[in-house]
């Protein structure tokens, strides 16, 4: 039984809060929301040099060699942060696809650009109407002479005006639901065909609606085999959810803090008001929110290198864990936000401040891949629809 | 990260589980689950005796007193294989409250003379801590014992005394100094129940059981001996062990087994000829709870991570506490919920055949006499305070 960072991850969670404290203050990230990118790419060129951008990844190609252990150290620093460089679209979803698929060439392309800088990606999955069902796409992917054809418009695809190249989930086979007949495609950002109507997001970010008319691909572009990018998009979910998530957990334990120093501080009727019993329970059941859901993460943590280790055994627990914990940070993430607001008083609600900040990134996380109750659905069904 | 077991571990659970297969037999079972009366005492013993004679009662205590000597892994699967039997734990007074005290601050004649006595279950302790005027604020006890000749002086009373109406034996806060901070003039003693002037009266609670009591001391003759360290410290002694105490409150294990009772019930009763189980809202109120256990088992086994590591469990314990009471809550209400118009029926002679639904009566108890499971060991609201004012700093 082990529930400790290892000296290398301590090493890197260090690396980043450094980061996070010395070079990315508040002001700072205001600077580069407000700039035209809305990313910095001095910074990201520094989590290259850093070695940051190479975590995950097998060592064949140049990576780390790193799991979702290190992945997840890393992120919840991140969160801290609330770093907006797209660290999760293009290393870990991106990145993620990318490594979890069969394709060796693209792999030995696209992998190598990813960890010196040069490459940010992105993932083109959502459509208008398909809400949190990955597997409702309408986009298609018809055969042709040299390829593929894509046709068809995504929606919120995060970071897709910085993204040189874009992971395109489209429909080879199939009708709009079946999660068979999906295929993954490796398309170039500035492919003819391609428009990005970029817009920004509430939590400092930026996303896009884009439009695929006639886009031509050809085989080789496609992550792996022809109709199958869910069973990519499955293996690479808990992954993904659990780096969310401990972005979120960084985000949670620093709103307590930031809460709990406030009232230490902030007088009223003569006394600090962390002195009223009224205040005190609701920031220990605040507390207890974020132990919980670090529980939670790391029981995932431990599903996964269980997964890892022996990989049949215990991947429904995986999925379980995943989903308990993308519900829970939701429904304590909402707890955690609005009670530091309310706790706060009227200067929780002012822009001015950086608490409204990490709750707007909280709430946006909450959405990325299913909220609470998508993920509570989820996990209903697979613990209950058997008995 | 992993809560990998090494092949001793898997052969140390092979061992239990085989050893509550073979011993946790149906009339040791039905036994332990009747809950009232002498038989009921008879059977916890009995049960008890068994474990002793494998050497298993006391997986807490140093080994140089009967401990088992296991490492904090084999302790975490004792204990998860015993929830997952369905097999209650051990009674707490004696094994797991007062054997600390004595070990840590008693003298050797003390140990002797009382430690084996409560490995072998030939002693039923019971708690003296609660008073009518000192509940959260426990330092308020006015119980007092003066001193005169070799002897304590024991008047007052003690109230929420859990089986007290089964007790050889009782450890008392009592108060030895007036005109001192209230928690210094506290002492920490022991009597025996047979003592003239000690006497039992019990309080009937809303499951319709008896297991609390009221315990009245009227001038009962204490001898010296029967005091724990030093005179005036006895505050200093009980608060040293309350994280303990608080440690055990999670109760996961035996939460989860609760929990899969609740989903077999859930999957059994029926509405519109639909399965409770297959239900949208009741899945929702359902997996509110598993997700929170799912987490406050991990919760605990980081707690108990620590402690391998050589910390002992601090405030913590208190979140512990908190959640695994909440938790089991929950689940009694939802057990409730799901027995509908059957969990208010008083059966008399209508047995659980006759009247279906079998759980219903025992769903009512559980969730009746387990509102008092945020109320002992120290108030859900009196361990927020601790978190407060120890974890948070406020």
């Amino acid at each position: 039984m082990n529930f400790e960072f290892s000296e290398e991850q301590v090493m890197i969670k260090d690396s980043v809060a450094r980061f996070v404290r010395d070079e990315y203050d508040f002001d700072t990230r205001r600077k580069i929301i407000e700039s035209d990118e809305g990313i910095s790419r001095d910074f990201w060129a520094m989590f290259a040099e850093l070695g940051w951008l190479s975590i995950p990844f097998a060592e064949e190609y140049g990576g780390f060699g790193g799991s979702v252990e290190d992945t997840v150290a890393m992120m919840e620093e991140l969160g801290k942060g609330i770093v907006v460089e797209p660290y999760v679209s293009t290393v870990v979803i991106f990145g993620g696809l990318l490594s979890a698929a069969s394709n060796e060439a693209l792999k030995a392309e696209y992998i190598p650009k990813i960890i010196d800088g040069s490459c940010l990606g992105s993932f083109a999955f959502l459509e208008r109407q398909s809400r949190f069902e990955i597997a409702d796409i309408a986009t298609s992917a018809v055969v042709s002479d040299a390829g593929f054809i894509i046709n068809g418009e995504k929606t919120v695809v995060f970071n897709a005006a910085t993204a040189n190249s874009l992971i395109v989930a489209a429909r080879t086979s199939g009708d709009q639901f079946d999660p068979q007949g999906i295929s993954l495609f490796m398309v170039d950002a500035t492919s003819p065909g391609i428009s990005v109507d970029s817009y920004k997001t509430m939590d400092g970010q930026t996303a896009a609606t884009v439009t695929f008319n006639d886009v031509q691909v050809s085989d080789s572009q496609l992550l792996g085999a022809v109709g199958q990018g869910m069973t990519i998009v499955d293996q690479v979910m808990p992954q993904i959810l659990m780096a969310l998530s401990a972005e979120a957990l960084g985000i949670m334990s620093t709103l307590n803090t930031i809460t709990v120093d406030y009232t230490k501080t902030r007088q009223q009727f003569g006394t600090p008001i962390s002195s009223f019993q009224a205040l005190q329970h609701r920031m220990v059941d605040t507390f207890m929110a974020c132990e919980q859901s670090k529980s939670l993460l790391y029981r995932g943590l431990c599903a996964a290198t269980e997964v890892a280790e022996n990989s049949q055994a215990g991947s429904v627990e995986l999925q379980k864990s995943a989903h308990a914990l993308k519900a829970t940070v939701a429904k304590y993430g909402k707890l955690i936000g609005e009670e530091a607001i309310q706790i706060h008083g009227g200067i929780g609600i002012t822009d001015e401040l950086n608490i409204g900040h990490y709750v707007k990134r909280l709430m946006t996380i909450n959405v990325t891949f299913g909220d609470g109750d998508f993920h509570q659905k989820k996990f209903n069904q697979l613990s209950y629809s058997s008995l | 990260m992993d809560i990998n077991f090494s092949a001793q571990d898997l052969e140390f659970r092979d061992e239990v589980r085989a050893f509550f297969a073979s011993e946790y037999d149906a009339n040791v079972a039905q036994g332990l689950s009747s809950g009232q009366g002498d038989d009921y005492k008879q059977a916890i013993v009995s049960w008890q005796k068994k474990l002793h004679a494998k050497g298993w009662i006391a997986p807490g205590w140093p080994k140089e007193y009967g401990g088992t000597g296991w490492s904090v892994t084999q302790k975490f699967i004792y204990e998860t294989e015993r929830g997952a039997a369905g097999i209650p734990d051990v009674v707490p007074f004696g094994l797991k409250m007062v054997a600390p005290v004595i070990y840590t601050f008693g003298n050797e004649e003390q140990k002797a003379r009382f430690l084996p006595r409560i490995l072998s279950s030939d002693d039923w302790w019971c708690q003296g801590y609660s008073e009518p005027g000192a509940g959260s604020d426990l330092a308020a006890l006015s119980t007092t014992a003066e001193y005169a000749g070799d002897n304590y002086i024991v008047n007052g009373r003690k109230i929420w005394t859990t089986f007290a109406q089964y007790a050889d034996w009782i450890f008392c806060l009592v108060r030895t100094s007036k005109d001192v901070r209230k928690q210094q003039g506290i002492s920490f003693l022991l009597i025996d129940m047979n003592t003239p002037g000690v006497s039992v009266k019990p309080i009937p609670t809303i499951d319709g059981k008896h297991s609390l009591n009221e315990v009245l001391f009227e001038d009962a003759l204490v001898p010296r001996e029967n005091l724990i360290g030093e005179q005036d410290k006895g505050w200093t002694y009980a608060k040293a062990l309350l994280a303990h105490e608080r440690t055990g409150m999670a109760e996961v294990a035996d939460s989860k087994r609760m929990l899969a009772n609740l989903k077999q019930r859930a999957a059994a009763e029926v509405n519109g000829g639909q399965p409770m189980i297959a239900d949208p809202v009741f899945q929702m109120r359902l997996s509110d709870i598993e997700m929170e256990l799912m987490a406050l088992e991990y919760t605990e086994l980081r707690v108990f991570a620590s402690m391998a590591s050589g910390g002992t469990p601090g405030p913590e314990s208190s979140l512990l506490k908190i959640k695994g009471t909440e938790i089991s809550q929950s689940i009694h209400e939802l057990q409730l919920q799901l027995a509908a118009y059957y969990g208010g029926a008083l059966q008399g002679d209508l047995s659980n055949q006759q009247l279906g639904h079998s759980f219903a009566a025992e769903a009512r108890k559980s969730y009746m006499y387990g509102r008092a499971a945020t109320i002992y060991g120290g108030s859900n609201e009196v361990q927020r305070n601790v978190i407060a004012k120890a974890v948070l700093g406020l």
